[in-house]
């Protein structure tokens, strides 16, 4: 069932492309329909999938003189990164709703790009994985220099090279792999157990992880983040943060941590107080977490506050997976689902509620503009995304950095209090960006005031409001009932923690 | 050796050949008042059909190679592995060349240009099977003077003229260090036949006693670096793609890239293959035996300076025809480095050939558009390429289709065929030397992402200042609508080719 996820994916990603032009409608509605489906499968693989283990889906030889399987399996963590990635899906299409330029295009290589990430999602084969993860590049670079905005063909380049830097560093490691191991397989279970020596996860493990986390965000690697995202159209930047930051967090957890296992031990020396790369990694996210949000509370453009507070919270997940316990592993799954929906969330109010009527996102602009009035509906669900974003209790995000806090407590007590200050400078950012892009009633300079009245911003559409309050709804029911997910989570990283791996 | 096994050894050089004096005949007698369309088409379609008779006739061949006498048991002319597999590569490709002739009006000698191409390719075929120094030499030189001509085929542009005397001059001094190395080789071994040169290098004490191994290595490697573009003689390949005409650079980008790696396969494989029958007895070194002196070490050198020069350099470029030359340098030096670290089962030699034949048929494609787009504007600059999405969707995807493949994006075959190869290399030795080789090409490809993305970019992102659809020739777009597919289709299942490959 899962498998049709990636499948539908593509095929509509075709149909799109094959699709006469001008017909902006039929695409859209296209798009939406195979969305929706994949939500579906996605939604039932889930439930099907609830207090099993690991189930292979699909196990075919794909190139026998090398080993390598079509092999489709998914876990707990596999099942919630597909159920987020339909949410973020749809939703994007809802928000994607008013793209006139090229719509068939546009939701062609939106539904490609979904489709890889399906399959990044769903591969229990190396090569596989890899295959996918590459897939998902293109498309992306298209998406935000065609459709995008500020510095938008800069942004995409930054993006795909950083993305094919990252994936040529896990080429090497999945080379590396593939012919230290002499198992003649890339399956990652098959190269879990080929008994990799320690000597060899040693380098292998930061290649392949750095590899990953390049795209999870992690400090220094994040630069691309925040331009890719700010120069993305709504949609892309909802998928950018919503998926494929997880992308790389997910390739981080099941191949560098489950491939690798012994990359983290300790190194026998250490080096300013860095023992490991464990500890090195960590520092890493913790600089994430902090310097991402100090750099939000400085920003003049409203979508930069978002992107950088997306390099935040990514930190929270490479703080968990370094955390290497159960709780904050857990955290760290948890924490990728929750940010991937509300960090859709408020790319869309940003991008589509606001900056698509406005035509600005700069706050000197928007703080004359008396938005709570006028657009109270974007005012009240970005108050409410700001809520979940800084973690308040009731919302996923708050459940998700607990976890991942007291996880990283049992690690190493430092970990959370340094992230706690993230949290802190987190909730005044949002603040900040929610009072001088919606409260501020700042009156309109002379030159600002237009003379002929204020130019009507337009009604919030259908679509809007039943994106807003998927991911809204979303992210209340996992914040209030954490078990939905934790419980398939849990037994997942269990497994990849005692298996050595797999 | 017979005439008579000389004949069936070379069936299909005979055939190219034969078809090259009929193309000639039948556009110069039979349709020569012809309108010139009519006559490009008949005479491409006389080298098509050539081409596949050759292909046939190549099952008609001897199962054993050609010796040199009935006594003898070294190999003049081998059949069977590879070495088929190459042939049959060379002339697909030929005939898909042929094919994109139709839609070009460069030259009114149409009988010329294809008769030409058919013998250039049969000197490609004969160096794929050659083992022996003269018969190389032989093979190249019919080979490089047609591709010679080829290149200053369309007369009234002064930039093909200028770029086949280049490629002339370079062509003609590497061909000059190759036999001057062939002599010294023949020198110190007394023999012409690559096996038994081989042989004696290593039974002799010549190995390592003699300096003169080393420079005629050198030499040699000069001269066949000289053929497939590795930096530093890869002064040629810019000018020469950018002068030729664009069917005519196809056939240099491809099927003279296969012919001459298959030739460095034949080398390769003979030196790692020394120790096997017919000589006196097998290996007992552990060590796979390979050419000797320096060789190794150069090749390293070649592929890494052509991987490094020919990624940055090509990211200078701002014309499309320059770019591809660059990065038909870069591709080399990936080659390089499997053949470098070649191991003894058909592993690398396989590896190899699938990386050049799945290259050369994205190349081919790749000037197949550049050349209808070069019709509509007159120019390759990048700006020719501004809003190709709207002027022909189809050449865009075409287009955006095989740069992906050439810059390595899964599934299209470009990637099985780097990790195809990457892993050979691997596979043979996962020492610290094969291992920073291909992180270092692994890293330059992601560079290559770059300036392929420059040219999708303009086709597909920035706005178009001129909006007017561009046609294409029905042929032409067929031909590249199916290359482009088969980019696809073996990439998703690569395991045809491979098998393909494996069954020779």
């Amino acid at each position: 069932m899962l498998a049709w996820t990636i499948y539908l994916s593509f095929a509509g990603a075709l149909l799109e492309a094959l699709l006469s032009k001008g017909k902006a409608g039929v695409a859209r509605w296209l798009a939406l329909c195979v969305a929706v489906l994949g939500l579906f499968c996605a939604v039932g693989g889930f439930v099907q999938g609830m207090g099993q283990g690991r189930s292979v889906i699909v196990d075919v030889p794909w190139v026998p003189s090398m080993g390598i399987h079509y092999l489709l399996a998914a876990d707990g963590i596999s099942r919630v990164l597909v159920l987020l990635t339909g949410l973020a899906a749809v939703a994007g299409i809802l928000f994607s709703w008013n793209v006139e330029h090229r719509t068939n295009e546009f939701f062609a290589f939106y539904l490609a790009l979904i489709g890889g990430v399906y399959g990044v999602f769903l591969s229990f084969d190396f090569f596989l994985l890899f295959v996918f993860y590459e897939i998902a590049i293109v498309p992306k670079y298209f998406l935000i220099a065609i459709w995008g905005s500020t510095r938008r063909e800069y942004g995409a380049m930054k993006l795909a090279l950083y993305s094919f830097v990252g994936s040529a560093m896990v080429l090497i490691g999945l080379l590396a792999a593939y012919s230290t191991s002499g198992s003649h397989s890339t399956s990652l279970i098959a190269l879990a157990h080929a008994g990799l020596p320690v000597s060899f996860q040693m380098w292998c493990f930061p290649l392949v992880f750095i590899g990953f986390a390049i795209l999870a965000g992690m400090w220094p690697f994040h630069t691309w983040a925040p331009t890719g995202h700010v120069a993305a159209p709504t949609a892309a930047s909802m998928l950018l943060a919503g998926v494929v930051m997880k992308l790389g967090a997910y390739g981080c957890l099941r191949v560098g941590i489950g491939l690798f296992p012994h990359g983290l031990d300790p190194w026998g020396w250490s080096f300013l107080g860095l023992g490991s790369w464990r500890d090195v990694f960590a520092l890493l996210a913790l600089i994430g977490i902090i310097y991402g949000a100090l750099v939000a509370l400085a920003q003049t453009d409203f979508k930069f506050v978002i992107g950088y507070s997306s390099v935040s919270h990514m930190g929270f997940v490479l703080l968990g997976l370094m955390t290497l316990n159960q709780i904050g592993l857990a955290g760290a799954v948890l924490q990728m689902f929750s940010h991937g929906v509300i960090a859709g969330l408020l790319f869309a109010i940003v991008g589509r509620l606001v900056y698509d009527r406005t035509h600005t996102r700069q706050f000197a602009e928007l703080e004359s503009m008396h938005l709570a009035r006028r657009l109270p509906f974007a005012a009240w669900a970005f108050v409410i995304a700001g809520m979940a974003s800084m973690g308040l209790p009731g919302f996923s995000g708050f459940v998700a950095e607990l976890q991942v806090l007291i996880g990283a407590w049992i690690a190493k007590p430092w970990w959370t209090v340094t992230a706690g200050i993230g949290i802190v400078i987190g909730v005044a950012y949002t603040w900040r960006a929610l009072q001088r892009a919606f409260f501020a009633d700042r009156l309109p300079t002379p030159e600002e005031h237009p003379k002929t009245g204020w130019p009507d911003l337009g009604a919030i559409t259908w679509p809007e409001m039943t994106g807003v309050a998927l991911l809204t709804l979303t992210s209340l029911a996992v914040g209030l009932y954490p078990r939905i997910l934790l419980d398939t989570i849990e037994p997942a990283v269990k497994a990849l923690l005692a298996g050595g791996g797999q | 050796m017979n005439y008579a096994d000389l004949f069936r050894i070379t069936l299909p050089e005979t055939v190219l050949e034969i078809a090259a004096l009929f193309a000639l005949i039948v556009d110069l007698g039979l349709v020569r008042k012809a309108a010139l369309q009519m006559r490009v088409a008949v005479a491409a379609l006389v080298g098509v059909i050539g081409c596949g008779v050759a292909i046939w006739s190549l099952s008609m061949q001897p199962t054993i190679g050609l010796s040199y006498g009935a006594g003898s048991k070294l190999i003049l002319l081998g059949v069977g592995g590879y070495i088929t597999a190459a042939q049959i590569g060379i002339l697909l490709l030929t005939g898909v060349t042929l094919l994109l002739f139709t839609g070009s009006v460069f030259t009114r000698h149409a009988g010329e240009y294809v008769a030409v191409v058919l013998m250039s390719a049969a000197g490609g075929l004969l160096i794929a099977a050659a083992q022996d120094l003269l018969v190389i030499f032989i093979g190249l030189e019919l080979l490089s003077l047609g591709l010679y001509i080829l290149t200053a085929f369309a007369k009234s542009s002064a930039k093909s003229a200028e770029s086949a005397m280049k490629y002339y001059l370079f062509g003609g001094t590497s061909a000059a260090f190759l036999l001057f190395g062939f002599s010294y080789l023949y020198g110190i071994t007394g023999s012409t036949n690559l096996h038994e040169i081989l042989l004696q290098l290593h039974q002799g004490e010549l190995y390592q006693a003699t300096p003169l191994l080393n420079v005629a290595v050198v030499l040699i490697i000069a001269g066949l670096g000289f053929k497939v573009a590795a930096v530093p003689f890869h002064l040629w390949a810019p000018d020469t793609y950018e002068g030729a005409p664009a069917p005519a650079a196809a056939f240099i980008a491809s099927v003279s890239k296969v012919a001459s790696f298959a030739l460095l396969i034949g080398i390769a494989t003979t030196a790692v293959h020394v120790f096997d029958a017919p000589g006196p007895s097998p290996t007992e070194q552990g060590a796979h035996p390979g050419f000797g002196g320096p060789w190794m070490v150069l090749l390293v050198t070649l592929a890494t300076a052509s991987m490094v020069l020919g990624n940055l350099a090509a990211l200078a470029q701002i014309s499309v025809r320059r770019l591809l030359a660059y990065s038909a340098i870069a591709h080399a030096g990936y080659m390089l480095i499997a053949v470098a670290f070649f191991s003894y089962s058909p592993l690398s030699s396989n590896a190899i050939l699938y990386y050049i034949l799945t290259y050369g048929l994205t190349t081919i494609g790749a000037f197949g558009v550049i050349s209808v787009v070069e019709r509509a504007t007159g120019s390759d600059r990048f700006d020719a390429f501004l809003g190709l999405h709207k002027r022909n969707p189809l050449l865009a995807g075409v287009l955006l289709v095989l740069f992906l493949s050439l810059a390595g994006i899964p599934p299209l075959v470009g990637f099985w065929a780097k990790f195809n190869l990457f892993a050979a290399v691997l596979n043979l030795s996962a020492g610290v030397v094969p291992f920073t080789l291909v992180a270092l090409a692994v890293a330059m490809s992601a560079v290559s992402l770059y300036y392929y993305l420059q040219v999708l970019k303009r086709a597909y992102v920035m706005p178009a200042v001129d909006e007017t659809p561009i046609k294409a020739h029905p042929v032409t777009l067929v031909v590249l609508v199916t290359i482009a597919a088969a980019v696809v289709v073996l990439g998703c299942v690569p395991a045809l080719l491979q098998n393909w490959i494996a069954g020779f």
